[in-house]
């Protein structure tokens, strides 16, 4: 394995859930929430500390649509496709956003700025089509919209640096 | 003293509720006014948002899209009392019809109450249904009462609920479990977030009373991850009953003892199954397993357990208060009480709908919903998601009732109403249910994971315009095998959406398969632009715009598209500032 995460980041949690039969799920989610992702070596050290085979830990980790295996953008953008947004236009945003940052489902930008993942449904239905970059929700996009706020946050990005 | 309650549900977060909030607190410090800003959940009229009551004592005044800019005006308002400061936020008569048309017991207090404060809720009958049952009522008697209202599982398949608490209170074994199904994960259903959002002692009051019920010792949430807000205020709730005693041991001073939890989901659709559900509470993939044994024998760690929904939970207490007899005398022979839709697609007036059981798909589409949005005719509505079906316009007379919507191939379902104009193709709709359901598949049988896969194929092939005589048939044949076969409700119901639309709309399934022609236009692959040359008045910007290079001509001249190169994203006819694109 190349990459080395800082375990000790675990330890907390794990020392809570070890002994809680049926926590794996809970552990993966504090796990991505200390990494942001869910890296190799990870997966690894939750498996032996578990006392779970590391192929059940894997299995598990790839069932829930919650969990990511890469890291993820700045801003991480998950695009809404319940059947509301559908009905009201949910692929020309995704195809908007595709032109304006060429990326799609589960890619990031190269500069690492932006990350893009389309979700079933974020339940503000009444406001479709709808996005949620993270966290915070943006309703009733049109194409105009969500070129103005991906600028936005580019320059909000660029203030950072 | 003012009480203004500024709407926080996550759709008004979303419309930009948090600022107006702010907005108001700064207003009111400015202006010195005597009047106390808090936070409510949604009310329901997602169209309307950010919504801001005020009340004087009783005197209600709703103001409608409010904005920040607009603080200092409400501001103002409340100083002088004169009602043209805020004239033109007010909500209007026809916009007010939404709320009054419809009948309120699962949202009760979604929308009236700070859903942060536990002292609010008990001053709005909270936890008082729990208190008379604890002391007063044995659980057999609790089951009597829910059996006599006639209330049935809220999440889609209308299980008789007392039944299910039954069951579980007679099975033995110890110790036992009380879980919540709050995994709505059916696109284009937030009623259950509402309710945790707006009012999430109602939904613990209805577990702890099921606890009682079914003698459970443990109660457990089972939430979307992708509810962020609803899970906060949900743990804060726990913590203020807990701290007042309402969970944990020997409550209201009785025997009865009941620990509290949530366990967050992590994204996947087959967990709204009860026995995937428990799997994935377990820690496992969510699998089904295999029934029987119900849940209610062998459930959470093998130990009976019983699950309902969260709007099955927030009619409880309710029941117990006013009587099941009460609840039962809404509603038809069949179905009691009332339902609670989420009411989008291209609806005027969206939002959460609350309606006694009997009313007809009209009352609600046209009555409360104030019917379509835009000029375009009203085609069907879908009903119950992934599992459901597509009803047509021919039929929006159909009584709101278990049976009478299983008639129309459709199901009540959890209660997401998508509305659909004549743009919205029917073959489309299937296929989009069809890719949501192969990708949620969990892949255990084989009928839904290689069935639901093949069913996506031909619809996108159809779609494609590379449709086959017999593919009808073909589909047809398919999904009745992948209905008699599959394990769980999932597989069972996922062919739902497929026959729904070939039973209404079989001749659009024609038209794209034979004539390769998409009548709602929907269908890039069978639709072509061209430019009308009387209308163009050569601007280039559909030139400019094309993202092939498949428009040429010249300034001041019609423009000409090139159906060879064109790939049909109809950006042209989206820039188009004379309607010159014409799209067949």
């Amino acid at each position: 394995m190349e990459q080395k995460s800082d375990l000790s980041r675990l330890e907390l949690v794990l020392a809570q859930y070890r002994d809680i039969p049926g926590s794996l799920i809970t552990v993966l989610q504090k796990a991505q929430a200390v990494y942001g992702y869910l890296p190799e070596d990870v997966l690894e050290y939750i498996a032996q500390s578990l006392n779970i085979p590391a192929a059940r830990v894997y299995g598990v980790a790839t069932f829930y649509t919650q969990f990511r295996f890469q890291p993820v953008g700045k801003y991480f953008i998950e695009l809404c496709k319940g059947t509301a947004c559908h009905v009201n236009g949910a692929d020309t945003i995704a195809r908007t956003i595709r032109e304006d940052l060429g990326i799609g489902d589960g890619e990031t930008t190269e500069d690492g700025l932006f990350s893009l993942k389309y979700v079933a449904c974020l339940g503000c239905c009444s406001l479709s089509p709808v996005m949620m970059i993270n966290g915070e929700t943006y309703g009733s996009l049109t194409s105009a919209k969500v070129r103005d706020i991906l600028s936005q946050k580019r320059k909000e990005a660029g203030a950072d640096v | 003293m003012f009480k203004i309650m500024v709407g926080q549900g996550s759709c008004g977060i979303s419309a930009g509720a948090g600022k107006v909030y702010e907005a108001l607190q700064n207003a009111i410090a400015e202006k010195h006014v005597d009047a106390r800003v808090s936070v409510t959940g949604c009310i329901g009229m997602c169209f309307l948002e950010p919504i801001v009551d005020i009340y004087e004592d009783e005197k209600l005044t709703r103001l409608v899209c409010v904005q920040p800019q607009d603080a200092a005006a409400i501001g103002e308002f409340l100083q002088t009392g004169d009602e043209r400061a805020v004239a033109r936020l007010k909500i209007a008569d026809e916009d007010s019809a939404f709320l009054e048309k419809q009948t309120r017991i699962a949202l009760r207090n979604c929308g009236l109450i700070d859903p942060e404060s536990l002292e609010d809720a008990v001053a709005h009958k909270g936890y008082a249904a729990l208190r008379e049952a604890v002391t007063n009522r044995t659980p057999e008697q609790v089951i009597e009462e829910i059996k006599i209202s006639g209330l049935a599982g809220r999440g889609g398949a209308g299980f008789p609920t007392w039944f299910k608490w039954n069951a579980a209170r007679q099975s033995e074994g110890s110790p036992k479990y009380l879980i919540c199904n709050a995994d709505e994960g059916d696109p284009g259903a937030f009623m259950d977030r509402a309710v945790i959002e707006g009012d999430p002692h109602a939904l613990i009051e209805g577990m702890l009373i099921g606890a009682y019920a079914i003698g459970a010792q443990e109660a457990i949430v089972y939430v979307r991850a992708e509810y962020p807000l609803a899970i906060k205020r949900l743990e804060k709730a726990i913590a203020d009953a807990k701290a007042a005693g309402y969970i944990g041991a020997h409550i209201f001073g009785t025997d009865f003892s009941c620990d509290f939890r949530i366990k967050a989901g992590a994204g996947a659709f087959v967990c709204g199954e009860e026995t995937a559900l428990i799997e994935s509470l377990e820690g496992q993939r969510g699998m089904p397993r295999l029934k029987p044994p119900f849940p209610a024998q062998s459930g959470y760690w093998r130990k009976p357990s019983n699950i309902n929904n969260v709007e099955t939970f927030a009619n409880v207490a309710w029941i117990l208060q006013n009587g099941g007899a009460a609840f039962a005398a809404m509603g038809t022979e069949d179905s009691k009480g009332t339902k609670v839709f989420a009411l989008t697609g291209k609806i005027k007036r969206g939002g959460l709908v609350e309606i006694p059981m009997g009313k007809t798909l009209r009352d609600v589409v046209f009555d409360v919903g104030g019917g379509m949005r835009g000029e375009k005719n009203f085609k069907g509505v879908q009903l119950g998601g992934p599992s459901g079906g597509c009803v047509p316009a021919a039929l929006i007379d159909t009584v709101i009732d278990y049976k009478k919507l299983s008639a129309t191939g459709a199901i009540m379902g959890s209660g997401g109403m998508v509305i659909m104009d004549e743009s919205t193709c029917m073959v489309q709709m299937a296929k989009f249910f069809l890719e949501f359901t192969t990708k949620e598949s969990c892949g255990k049988c084989v009928a839904c994971r290689i069935g639901t896969k093949r069913l996506s194929e031909i619809l996108t092939r159809i779609c494609g315009g590379e449709g086959r005589e017999g593919d009808i048939e073909l589909l047809e044949e398919l999904c009745a095998r992948i209905k008699e076969n599959a394990l769980c409700g999932l597989g069972q119901t996922a062919p739902n959406p497929v026959l729904t639309t070939i039973r209404y709309f079989r001749d659009e399934y024609e038209a794209h398969i034979r004539e390769k022609r998409c009548p709602a236009g929907e269908c890039a692959a069978l639709v072509k632009y061209a430019i009308d040359p009387d209308k163009c008045r050569g601007c280039s910007l559909c030139s400019r715009k094309c993202p092939v290079g498949a428009i040429s001509g010249e300034a001041r001249m019609p423009f000409v598209i090139d159906d060879t190169a064109c790939i049909r994203c109809g950006q042209c006819a989206e820039v188009c500032r004379f309607g010159a694109v014409q799209k067949g």
